[in-house]
Order: structure tokens, then sequence, then C-alpha cells
């Protein structure tokens, strides 16, 4: 109150003398803000709970609970049937959509970063040709990709009985590309500690390397030690388990193959069509992450007397990876959201099982979109806290 | 002069021309494509590809294409080697389909009067030579109300379902209308985002981050099943208009984070000299924060612009018939089946021809404000 008075206003109204100073106007404006926020939030809910008795709707989740009663396609993860539980269907789902997320993000990423550094090439043909792939491709609605490359696939290549064939165990047909699935046995257990533990080494390893290299300026061959060890230390397990691997090879029976993984067309079209439509966004954050490094970086390491492929590793890289990584992860969040289009070509991911079969089928839009919601929410969040982690981690540290 | 006998005190021999390698194309062609045996190797490579290439996709496209037919036996039976070459015919014979949609034939000189006017309109926002600009600018904020009046008619105009839109026209109707109000409501949420106020903080971030976590095509569901729950009973409330708030809705989050990067790149001694001028928030906002901002934040402004028009297409999963919704039912046509490639190229023309525009004016945009050194 003190503030108001101190302040002359040279009105005598008290309510717009209130009104110019800034505190208390700011305080009006926010509590006017969230009371119209308030009332429109209660007005909507109580719409909804209206709405819904309308119709005779409950809002419960105990549909998860219920048989879905529909065939998803592909669900190379876990075995699903249309006996099984919505509640299983959406699982099937999610984990459609972390394959299809994490397959886009590997495969985007080394086209991207092919591309990129093309695009840096000195070599004039190569750079245009790259150039205008670039911006033919991104000035193209994803959906449209998508759809082409579904079209392609499914009209170019042979039926299954004339399936082109690689070694004998890769049938590539309209019906998929079908592959050796890996079948393990009843020790594999054993190899997966191996792992485990070589990861664990190799972790503590580097951290020590690290430590030593930072002391003494001894340096070890940290890479190959570790993948050594990896290979190693797996491989060794593997043997000591008795060898619990056998493959399973896709046959052709009848009008299709039998056995194998089938990579379904629906797969195949939306993960190139992803992967390459987010290469040309990725290709351009290469491009400008190396070019935002100075000339002056490389001619301090010469200077210094560094090798120009330790140059480029110790010296551009970290700092070009500085500028990259945020806008990469991005990215990487764009391609998990773009999976979403996979409805589109009956790609069965979170939006088309949860979203779209179950909420016909048991008429909870409510429900069905909170959950598809709260999906994707958490997994920019997830994304969004690495990124601040890496950010903090790799901030310069100014003087 | 030239006789090479001819001795020359130290430093004061003329220069000789460079040799002829290092200029002209042949310079050029050493230094470009054949500088290492890597560059040479990539350079063959690049010619083969071209070479196997173009010349197919050239003759596909336009030599060997067909373009008047009646049906797709018709174009076939006219093509040297039936399905070896593009049929343009179907794409001719749905042409207004793709333009209009199926609004009402009688009515389509609506649909061309607003696409007139739109230029008109967009003229003299981009142009900034244009005569008579500030009434332009008055005409263009009037613009989208004059367009929605023609396009959906009442007020003695015939009136046309929104679901009867569709096309190009359709996506023009979806891109604009994102354009011009998301563009405003963006730099409110990332003013709100920047802004001492803890609600209004507070909120807009939570705006921001939920819209930008989750995929436009959950939010367009959300339009088409569950928004009418959120309205009062009885409420009705047209389809397109509900995507239209979303899809606002959607840009403006990504603009919203764009300017909060320019607002960030304005040191604090701009705001400390509005300050001591005198200006009030919004003056201040007006006259020296928000034209340094923006200006920054063109390219990111102008990315998310190109973001929406393309993501115009995602309503086509909602059933909207945008021309890809368009090309996707004239495939189902017994008489055209088949020609998915024709559509789909067609259409990407058509997005390439708008977007690659846009990105080109933005780069011409930020040359022409760079006032730096």
């Amino acid at each position: 109150m003190a503030a108001i008075s101190e302040t002359d206003t040279g009105t005598s109204n008290p309510l717009l003398r209130l009104w110019r100073d800034k505190e208390t106007r700011s305080v009006i404006i926010q509590i006017v803000t969230m009371v119209v926020i308030l009332t429109a939030v209660v007005l909507l809910l109580r719409n909804v709970v209206i709405n819904l008795e309308a119709v005779g709707k409950t809002f419960s989740f105990d549909f998860f609970f219920y048989p879905a009663g529909y065939d998803i396609t592909f669900s190379p993860i876990i075995e699903y049937s249309s006996r099984d539980t919505h509640l299983r269907a959406a699982v099937v789902g999610l984990l459609n959509t972390f394959l299809i997320a994490i397959c886009g993000i590997v495969l985007s990423t080394i086209m991207g970063f092919t591309m990129g550094i093309l695009r840096l090439s000195s070599n004039w043909l190569v750079n245009r040709l790259v150039y205008c792939f670039l911006e033919f491709t991104r000035n193209i609605p994803v959906l449209l990709h998508i759809l082409f490359i579904h079209g392609l696939v499914v009209t170019l290549l042979p039926v299954p009985k004339n399936a082109l064939v690689f070694t004998d165990s890769f049938f590539l047909t309209n019906r998929g590309f079908f592959v050796p699935l890996p079948v393990w046995g009843p020790t594999a257990w054993i190899v997966a500690l191996g792992l485990a533990a070589a990861i664990v080494f190799v972790f503590f390893f580097a951290r020590w390397a690290k430590k030593v290299q930072d002391e003494t300026g001894k340096i070890y061959p940290v890479f190959l030690i570790s993948l050594g060890a990896i290979i190693g230390v797996t491989g060794l397990a593997f043997l000591a388990a008795g060898m619990p691997l056998t493959w399973s090879y896709p046959e052709l029976k009848g009008f299709n193959f039998k056995g194998g993984l089938a990579l379904k067309p629906e797969f195949i079209a939306l993960w190139l069509a992803l992967s390459y439509y987010t290469s040309c966004f990725i290709a351009e954050i290469v491009r400008a992450g190396i070019l935002a490094i100075s000339h002056g970086q490389t001619e301090a390491a010469y200077a210094l007397g560094l090798r120009p492929n330790r140059t480029l590793q110790l010296v551009i890289i970290p700092q070009a990876l500085r500028v990259i990584v945020p806008p990469l992860t991005s990215q990487y969040l764009n391609v998990t959201k773009n999976s979403s289009l996979a409805i589109a070509i009956g790609y069965m991911d979170i939006v088309a099982t949860v979203g779209g079969i179950t909420l016909m089928q048991t008429g909870k839009e409510m429900e069905t979109m909170i959950v598809v919601l709260l999906v994707y929410l958490s997994i920019s969040l997830v994304i969004s806290a690495f990124m601040n982690w890496y950010n903090k981690r790799m901030a310069l540290v100014e003087r | 002069m030239t006789d090479a006998s001819q001795n020359y005190e130290t430093g004061q021999h003329p220069d000789l021309p460079p040799p002829l390698s290092e200029v002209g194309i042949l310079g050029w062609l050493k230094h470009n494509l054949f500088s290492s045996p890597l560059n040479t190797v990539m350079t063959i490579l690049a010619i083969w590809f071209l070479w196997a290439f173009i010349p197919p996709v050239l003759d596909w496209m336009l030599f060997d294409a067909v373009w008047s037919a009646d049906s797709r036996k018709e174009c076939w039976a006219l093509m040297e080697e039936p399905e070896g070459a593009a049929c343009w015919a179907f794409i001719k014979s749905r042409f207004s389909l793709f333009i209009y949609g199926f609004y009402p034939e009688a009515s389509r000189w609506r649909v061309d009067l607003s696409f007139v006017l739109l230029v008109l309109a967009v003229l003299p926002v981009l142009v900034d030579k244009m005569p008579g600009r500030k009434f332009g600018l008055i005409y263009a904020i009037a613009f989208p109300f004059i367009a929605g009046w023609l396009l959906v008619g009442g007020l003695g105009l015939e009136p046309v379902e929104t679901d009867q839109f569709g096309g190009i026209m359709l996506t023009i109707i979806i891109g604009v209308t994102g354009i011009s109000f998301s563009l405003p409501l963006g730099i409110l949420l990332a003013l709100g985002r920047r802004s001492s106020m803890p609600v209004l903080k507070m909120l807009s971030i939570m705006f921001i981050e939920f819209i930008r976590g989750v995929p436009l095509i959950a939010l367009l569901f959300i339009a088409s099943s569950m928004l009418n729950f959120f309205l009062p009973p009885g409420t009705v409330f047209d389809l397109l208009l509900r995507v239209l708030i979303m899809v606002t809705l959607f840009s403006a989050a990504y603009i919203a984070e764009v300017i909060r990067g320019g607002l960030q790149a304005i040191p604090r001694g701009q705001y400390e000299a509005a300050d001591s001028l005198g200006l009030n928030f919004a003056k201040a906002q007006i006259l020296i924060i928000m034209p340094q901002a923006l200006k920054i934040s063109i390219p990111g402004i102008v990315n998310s612009f190109i973001g929406l028009f393309k993501d115009t297409t995602l309503v086509l999963i909602i059933g909207m018939l945008d021309p890809l919704g368009i090309g996707r039912a004239s495939l189902a046509d017994a008489d055209w089946s088949g020609l998915a490639r024709e559509v789909y190229l067609f259409i990407a023309m058509f997005f390439f021809i708008c977007c690659f525009g846009m990105a080109r004016y933005s780069l011409y945009l930020e040359k022409k404000l760079h006032t730096g050194h």
C-alpha cells in the first residue's frame, strides 16, 4: 500500500489510481486472468458432465480390461491376438510407436549427417544435387511422402511368389520385407548378463581412463578396449550358455511367407518416408553447426600441432555438437510426433490403436484421447529433460 | 617487349598470365569437380546418376506423357508401351475438383473472387513500395472477414455448407487463416512467457508446452470427436471452424517459441532505453522491441508458416477433402485407378511451389532488413 501513496498519479479517483500503479495493476491483471480461466475451466467441465450424461456415457477407464476384438497385423515385439484386452492393444501400439520412432531416428541421423557433410563438399555437382534433393523433399508435406512411398511399395514390388531374394533368406515382396528372426533359447539370460556386465565395465573403464588422462596425460585406446570387452565378454557368455540361438527363416507357404520376421509394407513405407523427410532438416542443422565453427579453430589446432583427424575429433566436432544437438533433439521429437501419421496407411501405432479403433469400438472419446495425449506429453517431457541436461553439460563455461 | 631473353631488375618482371589450367572453365572444373581423387569419383558418380535418372523421368513426365484422354485405358493405348508414361489427362479431367472440391458450380465465382481479393490483400503486406500501402494494410486486416462471408455465404449470398469445401481452396483457407491469426497470438504468448507476472507466465508456458508436446493429429482428433463435449449442449459448431481454431493454436505455440528466441536476443539496454524515454509497455513493445525481435525471428516464423501450410494435409485423416483427399478419392474411380504417381506428383508440385516461394521470400526479406555490417 505504501507504493500507492508514494506515486502521485494526479487523479482523485481511487480506482484509477490503483490501476496506474504498476504493481497493483499487475496483481489486478493476474487476478482477473485467473478468475476468467478458472470460470472457463469450470464451465467446460460442467458442460462435459452434462453432455456425457445426456448421451449416457460414464467417465472410466474400465474398458481397457475388456477384450479388444480387433487384429493388429504388425506386432513384432509382443504377442497379440484379437482376444486380448484393449490395454494390451494399447501396449502394442505404444511399442510400435517406439519402434518406428527409434528406427526413424537412427536412419534419419545417418542420412542427415551424410547429406549435411555432402552439402559442405567443395564438389560443385554433388553439392547442387544434394541441395536440389533437400529443397524438393522438405517443401512437400510428409503425409504425401508417406502415401507415395506406401503406394510404391505396394504396387511396384513383386507378389510373394516372385519375391526378390537376397542370400536365400531375405525376401522383398509387396506384402513386406521378410527377414530371419533370431529365436533365443532358455539360457539366453546368461548372454544378456554378459552384455550388461561388459557395458558396466566399459562405463567405469572410460571414466577411469579419462581421469588418468586428465592427471597424467597418458591416453588409453578406450574405444578399442571397450569394443573388445563388449564383443569378448558377450561372446564368451554366448559360448558358455551353449549358444542359445537359432534362426527362424521365412518360407513361402501358399500365397505368403511364414516364419521369420515380416516387416510390413506400412512399416517400411513409414520408416523410409519419415527418415528421408526428417534427414533433410537434419542435414541443414549439421551443415549450419559445422559452418558455425570459425576457421580460426582449425588453424589454432594446427598451430598446436594436432593432426587433421585429431583436430576434427577434439576441436571441431565437440564444438559443432554444441550447436547441433538442441535442434537435433527437436527433430527427433518431430519424428516421434510425425509417426502418428501412421494412421493414414494403417500402421498400428498408439494413435491408430487407442485413438482409432479402440475409440470407435468403445465410444470413449475423452478417455482414449487423454491416454494418447499423456503418452506424447511424457515422451516429449523425457526428450526435453535430456536436452536440458545436455545443454547444461555442454554450455560454454565463460569467465 | 616479350622477348624471353630480356633481363629485368629484381622485382621488375611484369606479371605473367595465370596458367590456362587455373582460370576460365578449365580452372573452374579443376577446382570444383576434380580437385582430388575422391572428388573425381564423386563427380563421375553424380554424372552417372544424372544421366541414368533425368532422361527417363523427363520422358515419363513430359515427352511421352498423354495430355488428353477419357480414361486410363485410352491413356495407355496412346502410349508406346502401356503404363510407360504419365497420364496427365486424369489431372486435367479432375482439375476443377482439385481446385474447388465440391463447392457448388454456380457459386464458384465467389471462390475466384476471394482468391483475387487475397492476392490484393497479400500484395501490400509483401511489397513495401506499393502506392497507398496504408489503406492496403487496413484492407488486409479486413480481408479474412470479407472472404469468410464470400465463401460461406449468408447476408444476401446463397449459403454453402463448409463440408463442400475442398481441394486447393481448402488448403489455402486453412493456411491463410492459420498464418494470419497465429502470428498475433504467438506474439501474445511469447510476451506472456517472458512476462514478470507469474500467473500469465505459467499459463503461457503450460499452453505452449502442451501444444508442442502432442502431434497435430491428436489435436485434430480432439477437434473432430471430443470438442463438442466441452460446449453447451445443443451447440452446433462447424467442423472446419474447429479445425481452423486447432491449427491456429498449434501454429501459435510454435511461433511463440520462435519469437521468444528473438526477444531473448534483444539486449537489456533496449528495454531500459524505452523506459527512460517514458514509453509505456505497449508503446515500448510496438516501437522498440517488436520491430527488432520480429526481424531476428523472420526465418523461424516463415519456417513455421511453411510447416503449417504443409500440415494442412493432415485434415485428410479426419475426413476433410484437401487436395490429397480429393486425389485419393479420385483414385477410387474405376476409370482412373492406378494413376497414383500422377496425382501425388501434381499435389507435390503445388506444395513445392507455395513453400519454396515462401522460403525464398523470407531470404529476400532477411537480406532487405539486414542492417548489420
